[in-house]
């Protein structure tokens, strides 16, 4: 090799870009299976754990019953965690120099967020059809229409889509992935229980009814059971969000989306640029 | 010989650093820096810890914005142009930024994917260096099996899949143990060889030694001295002509020989040796005939060239290795 070949240098795009960018993140998967444990073993044994402990104290009057109404809820929960697999992967990836590796080539700095997004939502999306055979095994039915039936997983995803704005937020901002999980926990997890994700709202005490019913989580889960017919006739006094939950849902995936995304690649730039 | 290329040499100089400041708030770390490499040469930036290395080569490869000043990369400048830069040149940071759980070939492809290289080229490329870096065979092995030494050389080869003119290295023997090292020396020679510019940092005087055409030796964010390593030898005083007698007790008589002849003699009794200012080759020369009608019987007489350490010991009154204040460097 003594005299020189230098290769044409293309223009890819970024769509491309971010394709590559994700196929390496498969590979990760691929390479470490138990980087699925979040939206598989965990999700079913949540399934099954609150079904099977609490299936018999909570009565709900559905087809179904309990598991019915739980499962559109741990699918709301699995999607709102997708934000941590974003956020782990980029401080990851942020820590290793991976990153500034890939901003010193000549490609659009945010195929790196686009790639991650990319798999992230595939990843939530194998974690979706996980949970639905898992619940088809124990009696969880979609009893409308394939319509409504897409609409509800396009609801799911499309919350995944949102929930990568704080992933990234989250991933740029902090230090090391320990601290990540440490920060994600501690939020993502209340306000995915503080909602009607895994008991009815009906009964708990006024302010806290208020809450969770205006938790936007709520409004996610209670789409997908009455787009899915897992629903029953709403209580007494439920606030406003749970008359009109499939507006709201769109409306909360726009308004996250509007707000976050902005912030978030704020962040990640001032994490990088400096 | 450069047909295929996107990028056109339109400076002489394949980089320039034109007056590079950086600062993070109330710490500056690079102070004013100013360079030129020619094509086809190897620079050494030599510093120690926190002299403000790193930021600089950030700010070269679009890394880090400067503060003020800028830098040209293959006739490119960094702020106007920053994706012709990026066109322009490899980049290999200082800790190995390889993929861990991808195959070093899968390393290789990634990045030549998002270069835009065609498929077969990026296959031909990747058998070609890692047969050059002797990793043909660990080439279906996932990174994470590599010893530190191969994948800070799959970390080369990874930069220069696309071949570029221009190649920074951050530190690049940096916890490498000696073998390695001397191996990448080769591979970076035979680089050179094939006319890329290399910019290299280091904290090793003998790496700067070996491999740098120039060396631009900076500490705290400035550029303290310039010039080839044997002109910085040069700068940090005379060369010494180094005695060493075969028996300790013919020391004395040594010294009282030498002493009308030089300006200067400093006796060390440990070594059997005796130090003075050299005057040249013709006065060793006359000095070593002296000894030779004395009788006193020598283990040696030469002249003794500093060695860049105690270059960079004249020029910042501390020596390489002593400076432990990483900071600066870790803010980046």
């Amino acid at each position: 090799m003594s005299t020189i070949e230098r290769p044409q240098i293309r223009e890819t795009g970024l769509l491309g870009q971010s394709v590559s960018i994700a196929r390496r993140n498969f590979i990760h998967i691929k390479r470490m299976p138990e980087m699925l444990m979040d939206v598989t073993i965990q999700p079913v044994m949540f399934v099954l754990l609150f079904a099977y402990v609490f299936g018999s104290s909570i009565a709900v009057p559905i087809e179904g019953g309990y598991k019915a109404f739980l499962l559109p809820g741990i699918m709301a929960q699995t999607v709102a965690f997708s934000s941590f697999i974003v956020a782990v992967g980029l401080t990851a990836d942020l820590e290793k120099g991976i990153v500034d590796r890939m901003r010193s080539l000549p490609i659009n700095p945010a195929a790196v967020l686009v790639g991650r997004s990319f798999s992230s939502v595939a990843h939530s999306s194998i974690g979706l059809v996980v949970m639905s055979l898992t619940g088809l095994a124990i009696g969880w039915r979609i009893h409308t229409n394939i319509l409504e039936a897409l609409l509800g997983y396009a609801l799911l995803v499309g919350w995944a889509f949102a929930m990568i704005w704080v992933g990234i937020l989250v991933g740029s901002a902090m230090r090391s992935v320990e601290a990540v999980n440490g920060v994600m926990f501690a939020t993502i997890f209340p306000i995915t229980f503080l909602a009607n994700t895994f008991a009815p709202t009906d009964g708990m005490p006024t302010w806290l009814r208020f809450v969770a019913e205006w938790n936007p989580i709520s409004s996610l889960t209670q789409a997908v059971r009455v787009l899915w017919g897992n629903d029953y006739q709403l209580a007494e006094g439920a606030a406003f969000p749970m008359h009109h939950p499939v507006p709201f849902t769109i409306g909360w995936i726009v308004l996250l989306t509007a707000t976050l995304a902005p912030l978030a690649i704020r962040t990640f730039r001032n994490r990088t640029a400096d | 010989m450069v047909t295929a290329s996107v990028t056109h040499m339109t400076s002489p100089h394949a980089i320039e650093a034109v007056d590079l400041v950086k600062r993070f708030g109330e710490t500056v770390a690079v102070d004013g820096v100013s360079f030129v490499v020619p094509e086809g040469s190897v620079l050494g930036l030599l510093g120690p810890n926190g002299a403000g290395k790193t930021t600089t080569v950030r700010m070269m490869t679009t890394l880090t914005r400067p503060t003020s000043g800028t830098a040209r990369v293959a006739g490119h400048d960094v702020l106007a142009d920053p994706a012709a830069v990026r066109r322009s040149m490899g980049l290999t940071g200082q800790a190995a930024t390889v993929d861990e759980l991808l195959t070093g070939r899968e390393n290789l492809r990634l990045i030549g994917q998002l270069y835009g290289l065609d498929a077969g080229y990026i296959k031909r490329a990747s058998d070609d260096l890692l047969e050059r870096f002797s990793l043909s065979e660990a080439g279906d092995r996932i990174a994470k099996t590599y010893s530190g030494g191969m994948r800070r050389r799959l970390d080369l080869a990874v930069s220069l899949i696309a071949t570029p003119p221009v190649l920074f290295l951050d530190e690049p023997t940096t916890g490498l143990d000696p073998r390695s090292r001397v191996e990448l020396w080769e591979v970076l020679r035979e680089l050179v060889e094939d006319g890329t510019t290399l910019l290299l940092t280091t904290q090793y005087l003998e790496e700067a030694d070996q491999l740098a055409d120039n060396i631009v030796v900076i500490d705290h964010g400035t550029v303290i001295a310039e010039g080839t390593p044997l002109q910085l030898k040069d700068q940090s005083g005379a060369a010494a002509l180094v005695v060493t007698v075969s028996h300790a007790d013919d020391l004395g008589r040594a010294e009282a020989l030498l002493a009308p002849h030089v300006s200067d003699v400093h006796r060390d009794p440990g070594a059997r040796q005796l130090t003075a200012p050299a005057e040249g080759l013709g006065h060793m020369t006359k000095v070593a005939a002296l000894f030779d009608e004395s009788g006193i019987v020598l283990d040696d007489i030469g002249l003794k060239r500093p060695s860049l350490d105690d270059v960079f010991l004249h020029l910042t009154g501390h020596r390489a290795e002593d400076n432990t204040d990483a900071d600066e460097e870790l803010i980046s």
